[in-house]
């Protein structure tokens, strides 16, 4: 593992494969009589999120936050908002960032999670505190944990790489084994990337730090990953990235494992980048007819929080296929699984 | 009871400590010839198990959990990774054969509950499988390969606590090499197999190892 996660970029196939495993492993403490682990007794883990007129954040803070407890870590929230709800926050107040890492620093944080509407904070902060970093989105650079998380919904779906799970079996989760042999299929997924899923991401391309790391991430995995979007919310240099690109959402989800829906992010929308929410609805949001158009055993993702009838129908959301509720829970163990193998261990020597 | 035959103790030579009881993947020379006698001193390693003795202990071991446990009802046999699983799996087989209905196997994974984490980088934790009926009022018998200084069997039973309240816990382990650092002690035991503190005790099974062996190396390098 790197000293810091700021990009998804930065993983190595290895690191996440362990990082998937670490959570296939963790997933189970949640539903204990004892839903806690003592492994980060004694860690401070510091949730500084930054938060204006872009950036509500308290599901992602409340993840981290979730995880973090339920390793035993102690968690302060480190909330600003530039304008009313934390207005006697040092922030609010003026302090820069540095001043405010290195109040951090002074407090003895072993990690910060960090969410700042400016891309590139969390890498400017590595150089000022001494703990791990964990970029928790910052502006439309990356969200790597979310990458994570789909990386690890997706592989529960398609445990050998391409070949899905047969009929709509949801993975039950439960780590149970009785007689001397122990249960396939859960085994099987250890170790394994993505080999061959074909998963398309629709919508605001250009604006989204989930789409980013996706990209990054689950190409790194072996997937094969194919961006939709309208060609004003498609970024310019995106022959760079390593998947492809297309206009015409009918004609990618013929061939789609995945299907990954953007939110419409109407508050960065500073420019008319479509015409009408209905015409965009019309080309790029997935409703029962276009599902239908998806193979039998396509899922349908979405990083939340959703534009129901904008990006996404109602009915789509709420079908079988939908694995949003699903991806929330897996936010919690994925995150507990970046948190322990960031703090767990002997901090490593300086490379 | 556990035949305690004088050993010839291996000298140990100069050097550092090994700080685990099995130690994996230190290029230890793997014997050839899966299931022949294998009594052979390689590079400082000596087999002080041979397989027929690891088949023997374990038959003896599972008779004796059957014995104490009146007939191995309510018995949850928990092996700790990576080899106390495979361990547990051949236990419950054997009180299976005895008995005509196998005995409850799972595993129990302590990375998450072991004191030494931050002596060494990040692992990812192995497999915990319980019964879905959990273990609360059961017998449980943790298996283990080596027993040493028992900070795997204190973490292993913080995390059975977490896990529910069983009845009982016991402790079976394939080799009890001394050396203790906490009150732990085993209730079966293969082999009591008195060691100096540095020397290293590695225990390989078919199903991981492809062999069968228990070896006895001498520590430092």
């Amino acid at each position: 593992m790197k000293r810091h996660l700021i990009s998804a970029g930065d993983l190595s196939r290895g690191d996440a494969v362990q990082i998937l495993d670490t959570a296939e492993e963790l997933e189970s403490v949640g539903g204990r009589t004892i839903g806690k682990l003592p492994t980060l007794r004694g860690r401070t883990v510091v949730n500084l999120f930054y938060e204006d007129f872009y950036e509500d954040s308290t599901r992602t803070r409340t993840s981290f936050e979730a995880a973090a407890k339920r390793l035993s870590a102690d968690v302060i929230n480190f909330s600003a908002r530039g304008s009313s709800v934390a207005k006697g926050s040092s922030v609010a107040k003026g302090e820069s960032l540095k001043d405010t890492a290195l109040t951090l620093e002074a407090m003895g944080a072993d990690a910060v999670v960090i969410r700042h509407p400016a891309s590139g904070v969390p890498h400017r902060l590595t150089n000022w505190v001494s703990g791990r970093v964990v970029n928790a989105g910052d502006g439309t650079h990356e969200h790597p944990t979310q990458a994570l998380l789909d990386a690890f919904t997706i592989r529960r779906f398609f445990p050998g790489g391409a070949t899905p799970l047969t009929p709509r079996a949801a993975p039950d989760g439960s780590a149970i084994v009785s007689g001397a042999r122990s249960s396939s299929g859960e085994a099987d997924r250890r170790g394994k990337g993505l080999d061959g899923v074909r998963v398309t991401i629709v919508g605001d391309v250009l604006h989204s730090r989930v789409a980013r790391s996706n990209v990054l991430l689950l190409s790194t995995l072996g997937a094969h990953v194919t961006l939709v979007a309208p060609p004003t919310l498609m970024p310019h240099a995106v022959q760079t990235w390593p998947c492809l690109a297309g206009y015409d959402l009918d004609a990618v989800l013929r061939k789609s494992d995945v299907v990954m829906m953007l939110r419409v992010q109407q508050e960065r929308m500073t420019a008319a980048f479509f015409p009408t929410v209905r015409e965009y609805r019309r080309r790029y949001g997935l409703d029962a007819g276009r599902m239908a158009l998806l193979p039998e055993h396509a899922i349908v993702m979405h990083p939340g929080p959703m534009n129901r009838g904008v990006e996404i129908a109602a009915d789509v959301a709420d079908s079988a296929r939908s694995t949003i509720v699903q991806q929330v829970a897996n936010g919690v163990t994925v995150r507990m699984a970046v948190l322990y193998l960031m703090l767990g261990g002997a901090a490593e020597e300086a490379a | 009871m556990c035949a305690m035959r004088p050993e010839p103790v291996h000298e140990p030579g100069p050097g550092g400590l090994g700080d685990q009881g099995n130690l994996v993947g230190q290029g230890a020379p793997r014997p050839d010839g899966q299931g022949e006698v294998v009594r052979q001193e390689l590079q400082g390693w000596k087999a002080v198990l041979t397989p027929e003795e690891i088949r023997r202990a374990l038959t003896r071991i599972a008779h004796e959990i059957l014995e104490r446990t009146h007939g191995g009802d309510q018995v949850v046999l928990l092996g700790i990774p990576t080899r106390g699983v495979y361990l547990a799996r051949r236990l419950a087989a054997r009180i299976g054969e005895f008995e005509g209905s196998p005995a409850t196997v799972g595993s129990l994974d302590v990375t998450l509950h072991r004191d030494d984490l931050r002596l060494r980088p990040a692992r990812a934790p192995q497999r915990t499988q319980v019964p879905s009926d959990g273990v609360d009022g059961k017998t449980v018998v943790l298996v283990d390969d080596v027993l040493f200084s028992g900070r795997t069997i204190r973490a292993a039973l913080d995390a059975l606590n977490d896990l529910g309240r069983p009845r009982a816990v016991q402790l079976a382990v394939l080799v009890d090499r001394g050396h203790r650092e906490l009150p732990i002690r085993a209730d079966y035991v293969g082999k009591n197999l008195p060691t100096a503190y540095r020397e290293k005790v590695r225990v390989q099974l078919a199903e991981f190892d492809g062999v069968d062996s228990v070896l006895l190396g001498e520590g430092g390098r």
